[in-house]
């Protein structure tokens, strides 16, 4: 393996994402950047009594919008739904689906996708009807006689986490390495990362990654309620996720797909396309430490951060020349949770170190809800955006500061600054890590 | 600048011959097969009975430190397969490592240590589930989720969730061995376990750790899962009463679907340079591995690519990233379920790559003896061959009477000149993976 294959750099040629502030990316970004919430009251199942009966849905959506032939997709779920969306956004932004010359052996795929919907209702009939309720377990012959009446086919198959993978490869002829990848929270920033060091091995010259899921489901609610993981505010929902903020109190659920067309960048160069943003560095870690809790030094999450820098030759306590900060942004994990948001902000000191605190940081999920395995794609997106524009998009519902939460969280309100070079941050329930840095392009 | 090498130190497989690679490798070598009647539900209302459990001996208490034995009880089966391979994987890599010598510093630091463990789709425990589910219930009997939100899902513990996330096999092995390296869940059905080995000698190979806990683990042994696995086509008819150990036939003509094992495996896999620097016993070298996507016409991949043709792009990737020709490789260890639409696709890709010496190339068939081990599969392949590489013998092939055009037919062990053996493997879904594993010289 020759040197220059090992060090290719990788550009970002398109975007695309389906959230609950829409299905496009001008918009959404627009939204974000007007400080405006997608929460409402959850309709995709009766939450009305669960603790938490809101969440950020994505509306008045349908794929027949985006993609060439639905019928070929009918078994969808929604989250391979949602990634046939944001993958078509990004697919026709790289201009790859007018290129004649595209070896579809040298494109692959790396999602951070989550596992479709169980079909609950026939699910906990068959359950119900299979109950044997003196023995307290289920009796096997009748629920499997419940269920083979009851369950279809297709809609189990497509409960498989690999099942956006099969939709994506197939509305776009995709033939190279295809993976799928859930580490929680984290699964789309680790999916971006691997993808991107697949095109850096010389593996493939282009790779659609990124990820897609919903738990807004009766099991996910519950799971997430029971952990206590979740906001359990009264009153309005738009106020429900208040990251960094010292009254926080829980994340919101959201929904939807982040997706992103990356190439090496002799590739994009030489069919004419437009590199957004190239990645710079990907780090990767594991806290090792427990079950529930993230480690209370950060440890992990410093640890991928600092590998994330390394990777792109950035010192993260120096300066530049120009007395700006090592870097310019951080698109936070920042989920709202009081663990979270304060090992975060503990984790940021420890890399940055005096720079710490000239590094705006903020939580996008305040706006969109927690999009769980998709949520690192989208958050990656938002800081590509930031260098175009030079904006940074707020922490909304920030009143109350946190004493130990001291850094800039851009309150509530989106800021011009000069935008160069990102990090974004996802830590995963169960303890993995992944940073990826994103920079501006320039040749 | 040459790659690193990364080579294999530890096997961990777990299957229904127990835990570790001797007893998977003495059974294999005897011709033994472990498949039977299912004892973790009654499975008569299926088209199969039977499948490969793990020994009823099998306790995920025996394989976690002391002080561990507490979060042994947010366990899916899944995550035990996991745990168990690990300790295996690392025993037999002569690892000292938080969870095997907490009083000494680990053989490897903590944070040079990654984690690949791929997984399936985890279902819930229906006793437990159903239990909770049963007190919400309206007049009618129906599920109430009025009541449910309320009050009916305080039954279940607070950690429920966490057992079935895919991600919590990593979780629970990189807290019980302190590994802090990259860590990732692959979740490609029968992929998993083959490209998370891939992955970490990816990770190894960039220099972001020098040693992974890889591999994967999977169980269907649950109504839920089991049902999928079903409508999936898979099964073969194999009534209780009928002779497991005689129902899966890879290749054969009358070949008529498989049965389900549950298993999986972690191996120990290392940078060259730092298993010699700390003497290790290398068992084999990943030379190599390769992935790739097929056209699926129906797009979900339940009617499997016929052709075959990316399942042999992903052998030819592997190859070449080994640096080797199809004629170097002396034997495949396919995906070999018996499922006759899946044989045939594996046929058509075996065909595709290695010509008309196919027929001299000796598969070695898995499945008859434990059965279609899913996400597990791959690890539990490397395992075996890393084993047969060092005893230059290829184990006994069991049930088919005639393959075609295939070196496939039951047969005993034998010794045999073994340099390089592929492993390949399609998936529901359609991603391929491929490996080859060369004799450690």
């Amino acid at each position: 393996m020759s040197t220059t294959k090992n060090n290719r750099r990788v550009v970002v040629t398109g975007m695309g994402w389906v959230t609950p502030l829409g299905h496009d990316v001008d918009s959404v970004w627009k939204r974000l950047l007007n400080s405006e919430s997608g929460m409402g009251p959850t309709t995709r199942f009766d939450a009305r009594t669960f603790p938490t009966s809101f969440s950020a849905e994505v509306r008045n959506y349908s794929i027949s919008n985006f993609v060439k032939d639905a019928s070929v997709h009918a078994s969808a779920g929604l989250n391979s739904q949602f990634a046939l969306g944001a993958a078509c956004q990004a697919w026709r932004q790289s201009g790859l689906d007018g290129f004649a010359g595209l070896n579809r052996r040298r494109v692959g795929l790396y999602l951070g996708a989550g596992e479709g919907v169980i079909d609950f209702d026939n699910y906990a009939a068959s359950n119900i009807a299979g109950w044997n309720a003196e023995e307290r377990k289920i009796d096997g012959v009748r629920w499997a006689e419940h269920a083979h009446r009851a369950m279809d086919r297709m809609r189990e198959v497509e409960q498989e986490p690999n099942m956006p993978l099969a939709h994506l490869a197939r509305e776009f002829g995709i033939r190279g390495p295809a993976l799928n990848c859930l580490t929680a929270c984290a699964a789309s920033t680790q999916a971006i990362g691997e993808a991107f060091s697949l095109i850096q091995r010389g593996d493939t010259d282009v790779m659609l990654s990124g990820g897609t899921h919903t738990m807004i489901h009766l099991l996910g609610v519950t799971g997430f309620n029971r952990l206590t993981a979740l906001s359990t505010s009264k009153g309005d929902p738009t106020k429900a996720s208040r990251p960094f903020d010292a009254t926080r109190d829980g994340f919101v659920m959201g929904e939807g797909s982040g997706m992103i067309v990356m190439e090496a960048l002799d590739h994009a160069l030489a069919r004419g396309a437009t590199p957004l943003a190239e990645v710079a560095g990907y780090g990767s870690s594991a806290d090792a430490f427990r079950i529930t809790d993230i480690h209370p030094e950060g440890r992990g999450g410093a640890a991928s951060m600092a590998m994330a820098l390394a990777q792109a030759g950035i010192d993260p306590l120096a300066r530049r020349a120009d007395g700006r900060a090592s870097i310019d942004y951080i698109s936070a994990h920042g989920t709202g949770t009081k663990e979270n948001d304060s090992i975060e902000t503990r984790g940021v000191k420890r890399v940055f170190g005096a720079n710490a605190k000239d590094i705006p940081m903020s939580s996008i999920k305040s706006m969109m809800g927690h999009l769980i395995a998709a949520a690192g794609a989208v958050e990656f997106m938002t800081c590509v955006l930031a260098i175009r524009d030079g904006m940074l998009p707020p922490t909304i519902n920030y009143g109350t500061p946190d004493p130990d939460l001291d850094l800039d969280y851009v309150p509530n309100k989106a800021r011009a600054a000069k935008v160069d070079i990102c990090l974004s941050n996802s830590f995963g329930f169960g303890g993995q890590n992944d940073t990826l840095v994103v920079k501006r392009f320039s040749a | 600048m040459s790659r690193r090498r990364v080579v294999i130190t530890g096997l961990g497989p777990v299957t229904a011959h127990g835990v570790g690679i001797d007893p998977l490798w003495s059974a294999l070598c005897e011709g033994r097969s472990a498949l039977a009647p299912i004892r973790a539900f009654d499975a008569s209302g299926f088209t199969a009975a039977c499948g490969g459990e793990l020994p009823a001996d099998f306790d995920v208490k025996d394989l976690v430190p002391k002080s561990y034995r507490k979060a042994t009880k947010v366990m899916a089966r899944d995550i035990e397969i996991a745990v168990g391979g690990a300790l295996a994987a690392v025993r037999d890599a002569g690892l000292a490592t938080r969870g095997t010598d907490p009083d000494n510093p680990p053989t490897i630091r903590a944070d040079r240590v990654g984690c690949h463990i791929g997984a399936g789709l985890i279902a819930a425990e229906l006793d437990e589930l159903t239990s909770a589910l049963t007190t919400s219930r309206d007049a009618a009997g129906k599920f109430d989720p009025g009541h449910w939100g309320q009050q009916g899902m305080q039954e279940l513990t607070p950690l429920w969730l966490l057992k079935y996330l895919p991600n919590m096999l990593a979780c629970h092995v990189t807290i019980i061995h302190d590994c802090q390296g990259p860590s990732n869940t692959i979740t490609c059905n029968e992929a998993s376990s083959g490209l998370s080995l891939a992955e970490s000698q990816r990770v190894i190979e960039r220099g972001a750790a020098d040693a992974c806990l890889s591999g994967g683990a999977d169980s269907k042994m649950n109504p839920m899962a089991y049902l999928r696995q079903e409508l999936a086509g898979r099964l073969a008819n194999c009534a209780k009463d009928a002779d497991a150990t005689k129902a899966v036939r890879p290749f054969d003509a009358s070949a008529a679907g498989t049965l389900i094992g549950e298993g999986g495996g972690i191996l120990v896999v290392e940078a060259e340079e730092t298993a010699k620097a700390r003497g290790a016993r290398v068992h084999a070298v990943l030379s190599g591995t390769g992935a790739s996507q097929s056209w699926c016409e129906d797009t979900v991949g339940l009617v499997p690519d016929a052709t075959g043709e990316s399942l042999a792009d992903a052998i030819h990737a592997a190859l070449r990233d080994a640096g080797l020709a199809p004629s170097d490789i002396d034997a495949v260890i396919p995906f070999g379920s018996g499922v006759a639409a899946l044989d045939a696709l594996e046929k058509n890709a075996l065909a595709r790559v290695f010509g008309a010496d196919l027929a001299r190339k000796p598969l070695v068939t898995l499945a008859p003896s434990i059965g279609t081990t899913c996400a597990g599969f791959g690890a539990i392949a490397v395992a075996v061959a890393c084993r047969a590489l060092a005893e230059q013998k290829l184990p006994a092939r069991l049930n088919t009477a005639k393959a075609d055009g295939l070196d496939a037919a039951a047969a005993p062990c034998a010794p045999r000149a073994l340099r390089h053996i592929l492993i390949a493997t399609p998936s529901l879904g359609g991603q391929n993976s491929a490996a080859v594993v060369s004799r450690a010289i």
